[in-house]
């Protein structure tokens, strides 16, 4: 009888261990069921102008979620732009070049970047950035290139063009650390033999460990753009919150996440609320896809452990 | 030789631009980090940290309930998902095995990258709906959520590094599984989940969206889990936004209070990273 109770114990640990693990699988489960269910009202009454409508009017119970599509892509790829870079020089700056003493507290300063919550930066966007680019860079783009649309005046220092700058800092930490870690899993023997060849510092990055790491590398960038298209707090103090949709960068917007939280509260019809649950679920599933294929990505070329740490 | 100096000035441009690089992109944080303290710690005072907010027009004032319910919020948070997060990673290191394992993984995967607002939505359908209002026990819930996935990453990974041989000697004394896992495999990785579960609650403290469709954010003192209870991020959210430049300034006060917290939290975690490989 004695040695039963270990063995009792023992078989309720692995079942607990097992229930916990369900569980994670219960949540998404739930959370993909519940966004699908409760959606239904605003697919069955606008079907696939739900996707296409640009008039988002919830006096008139019209409802088309296209302007804040274009918003979140707008300013993500904005941020994409900004960042890649900056992220993908530093990596290779802390990868190949930085003695230890330079590298290791700057790896970790960059980390930080990522530790700062969201609100924060929304906060120094908002009272610090907005109004910087409002006195010095719009009036700039909108000089000399305001005959494209996309710099189109007048400028409010709110608007997609904040909200990207705001989120390449945000996502800058991830595509750095990321692939600075798939360059660190080049192997030696493959820079050795290029500069056995006489090749440069630079050739050897270039036409050695980049190709090499490339699908990581893409990989780091897929996951800072899913980062970017699902960021909430920062982009909604931002953007500007605009309901119409404007080719200019210059202008006010709303991505799918500020439209949420702009307008939950205040959602009264059973339609409305349906709608902006639809607009979650279209970010649910959006994001799903990227971080699928960016984990691939990575985990192909940085082995098992890369990645998963670093939000 | 010429050749050779061309590929030279280039190899020597091109790493330039990299350490430019590497220079604009801790630029931010620096911006960042001056403001919140050249701005925050005007706001800062005793009372701001003992009195609660006042209404608008009056001066001073302070977040006590802010600091309160975060501190509520982010307790209760952890001590619901750290369990299922570790109990769940140590399910994927030394149980799992096949398909399931391989889905939980993935979907453990999933749940990382799920923006914060999705998941206060869902909340806010599930538990505010169903009980009637919005609670500080929803806000909990909902940091719960974002430290599950987490911890349970970090467990599976620091898990996996442990030598089997540990586990055999321990299996070999006559030690049943579970008494292993606890005993020696969770202790020897004990801390790198540490580290992994102090990130977590970093991130916790500092999200605002699932708060805004749980807790919400209250202007009176309340320690009530069925009541609607403040938060620092949400305070931040809030004042910021208003237009009054007395409640901005508390605003960076409060984000000041909150970027320290989340370093110390980020500190204590790198310290406990040291102790990482104790085997």
């Amino acid at each position: 009888m004695a040695k039963r109770l270990p063995l009792i114990r023992d078989r309720l640990f692995a079942g607990l261990a097992f229930f916990f693990a369900f569980l994670m699988l219960l949540l998404i489960g739930g959370m993909v069921y519940f966004l699908v269910d409760a959606s239904v009202p605003a697919w069955r009454t606008f079907g696939p102008s739900f996707v296409t409508g640009q008039r988002w009017d919830a006096i008139r119970q019209v409802f088309g979620a296209l302007p804040f599509i274009y918003g979140t892509l707008a300013s993500s790829l904005l941020a994409l732009i900004l960042a890649l870079p900056l992220g993908i020089g530093a990596a290779i700056f802390l990868a190949e070049l930085a003695p230890p003493w330079v590298r290791v507290p700057l790896s970790y300063l960059i980390e930080l970047l990522a530790a700062v919550p969201s609100v924060v930066y929304g906060l120094w966007g908002l009272l610090v950035l907005a109004p910087a680019l409002r006195s010095t860079v719009e009036p700039w783009l909108e000089q000399y290139l305001g005959f494209l649309p996309l710099f189109r005046g007048p400028a409010f220092g709110v608007g997609v063009l904040a909200a990207g700058a705001v989120l390449a800092i945000m996502i800058l930490p991830t595509i750095c650390s990321v692939s600075r870690e798939v360059m660190l899993a080049v192997p030696d023997s493959q820079r050795e033999a290029m500069l056995a060849l006489g090749a440069t510092r630079w050739e050897t990055t270039y036409k050695v460990v980049l190709p090499y790491g490339r699908s990581g590398i893409i990989g780091a960038v897929v996951l800072g753009l899913g980062r970017a298209l699902g960021e909430t707090m920062a982009v909604t103090m931002v953007i500007g919150n605009s309901l119409s949709m404007s080719a200019s960068l210059l202008h006010p917007a709303n991505s799918m996440a500020s439209i949420i939280v702009n307008e939950f509260a205040e959602a009264v019809s059973e339609l409305h609320l349906s709608a902006l649950i639809g607009i979650a679920l279209i970010l649910f599933v959006i994001t799903l896809l990227l971080n699928a294929v960016a984990r691939g990505l990575v985990r192909g070329a940085a082995g098992p452990s890369a990645g998963a740490r670093r939000e | 030789m010429a050749d050779y100096r061309r590929r030279r000035l280039i190899s020597r441009l091109g790493l330039g631009l990299c350490v430019a690089a590497t220079g604009l992109a801790v630029l931010p944080l620096f911006s960042v980090l001056f403001y919140v303290l050249a701005r925050g710690i005007g706001a800062l005072d005793l009372a701001f940290f003992t009195q609660m907010p006042k209404p608008v027009g009056e001066p001073g004032g302070g977040i006590a309930n802010a600091i309160v319910g975060s501190l509520v919020m982010v307790g209760l948070g952890s001590a619901m998902g750290i369990p299922v997060g570790i109990m769940a990673g140590v399910y994927l290191a030394e149980y799992g095995r096949g398909r399931f394992a391989q889905a939980v993984r993935f979907l453990t995967d999933v749940f990382m990258g799920v923006p914060s607002v999705v998941i206060g939505v869902f909340l806010y359908a599930v538990l505010v709906v169903s009980a009637g209002g919005f609670s500080a026990l929803a806000g909990a819930v909902s940091l719960a959520l974002i430290i599950i996935p987490l911890a349970t990453r970090t467990t599976d990974e620091m898990l996996r590094l442990v030598p089997a041989s540990l586990r055999e000697a321990s299996l070999a004394l006559g030690a049943t599984k579970a008494r292993t896992i606890v005993s020696v495999v969770l202790r020897s990785a004990s801390g790198g989940v540490l580290t992994g579960v102090m990130l977590a609650l970093a991130r916790a403290a500092g999200e605002t969206a699932p708060l805004l469709f749980t807790a919400l954010s209250s202007r009176h003192w309340s320690l009530s889990l069925g009541e609607p209870m403040a938060s620092l991020p949400v305070y931040i959210y809030t004042y910021a936004i208003s237009p009054f430049a007395d409640w901005q300034s508390q605003a960076w006060g409060a984000a000041l209070v909150l970027v320290v917290l989340v370093l110390v939290l980020n500190l204590l975690a790198r310290i406990a990273s040291r102790g990482h490989y104790r085997y």
